[in-house]
C-alpha cells in the first residue's frame, strides 16, 4: 500500500486544501457522464428504499438470473460478486446488500453489445442477504443469496 | 490523482471479457482513522467503458464496493484492436481515463 500518497490525501483533506481547490473551480465535477448520481438510491438505509430511488417495481424472482456468491466471505472487505442474466432484453443491473447502512453497492447500464453480466467485488458489514436486480423490458427481476460474513468490512 | 488502471481483456470468438482494476480508497465515510477522527467519504461514484467509441456500459457506484474495485464485464462484437476506454469520477470531483486495446 502506497503509505505516502495515503498519507497526502490525508493531510490535504484534512488541511482543507482539497475543500478550498474544490471552491475555487479547480476540482469540478465533470460531465463525463450523462448521468447523474442517484444519490436517493445511494443514501437510503433498506432495500426497499433504494428501490424506491430507481423507480423499481418489486421484482419477480427469476430463475434466469445467475447471483455468484460465496456461502462464507471470510473477508467483509471484499466479497466477490458474479451476477449473469439470461432474461432477454436485460438493460441493467444493480447490485444490493440488505444489512449494508446503504444497501445499494452499484448499478450498470449495458448498451451496444455488452452482456447483460458483471463482476465487482463488495464490501459487506455483516452476515446478509445480497441482492442481484435485474431490468429488462421495464421489468424487474431479482435472485439473492445469503452470505456468511466471518469479519465485517464496512466500518474497519 | 491515482495510479493508472489495470485493464486486461481477452477475446474469445468474438466475446470480449474485460477485467478492470480501479486504485482508489472508496472510502465509506465510517472508519476512523489512527487518531480516532472520522475518515471523510472519498469513493468512485461514476464509470464508463467505451469499446470502439461506443458506450458498453455506464455504472453508479457507492461506498460499499471494495477498495480498489476490481470490475469485470463482457462484450459481443468486439474485435482485436478495438479500443477500450474505462473512465470514472468520485464524489470529490476527481477523475480518471485510461485505455487499452483488445488483444
Amino acid at each position: 500500500m502506497n503509505t505516502t500518497r495515503r498519507t497526502v490525501l490525508k493531510s490535504t483533506t484534512a488541511s482543507g486544501v482539497l475543500a478550498g481547490l474544490i471552491v475555487a473551480g479547480a476540482l469540478r465535477p465533470t460531465q463525463i457522464l450523462a448521468a447523474d448520481w442517484n444519490k436517493a438510491a445511494f443514501d437510503a438505509k433498506d432495500t426497499a428504499g433504494a428501490l424506491k430511488g430507481m423507480a423499481a417495481g418489486a421484482p419477480a424472482e427469476s430463475k434466469d438470473l445467475i447471483l455468484r456468491v460465496p456461502d462464507i466471505a471470510e473477508n467483509g472487505a471484499v466479497v466477490p460478486v458474479d451476477v449473469i442474466s439470461s432474461i432477454p432484453n436485460t438493460s441493467s443491473i444493480t447490485i444490493l446488500v440488505e444489512k449494508n447502512p446503504f444497501p445499494l453497492s452499484a448499478f450498470f447500464e449495458f448498451a451496444n453489445g455488452a452482456l447483460p453480466e458483471v463482476s465487482a467485488r463488495i464490501k459487506m458489514g455483516q452476515t446478509s442477504l445480497v441482492k442481484a436486480i435485474v431490468k429488462a423490458d421495464g421489468k424487474f427481476y431479482i435472485a439473492q443469496k445469503e452470505v456468511k460474513v466471518t469479519v465485517g468490512g464496512c466500518g474497519d | 490523482m491515482a495510479d493508472p488502471m489495470k485493464i486486461r481483456t481477452s477475446l474469445k470468438g468474438d466475446v470480449a471479457e474485460i477485467r478492470i482494476l480501479m486504485g482508489h480508497p472508496m472510502e465509506t465515510g465510517q472508519r476512523k482513522d489512527a487518531a480516532s477522527k472520522t475518515v471523510p467519504a472519498h469513493f468512485i461514484q461514476s464509470m464508463t467503458v467505451e469499446v470502439g467509441d461506443k458506450k458498453v456500459v455506464e455504472g453508479q457506484i457507492g461506498v460499499s464496493i471494495s477498495r480498489n474495485p476490481v470490475f469485470g464485464f463482457k462484450m459481443k462484437g468486439a474485435k482485436v484492436g478495438d479500443k477500450v476506454v474505462v473512465s470514472w469520477v468520485d464524489n470529490k470531483g476527481n477523475k480518471r481515463t485510461d485505455e487499452a486495446a483488445i488483444a
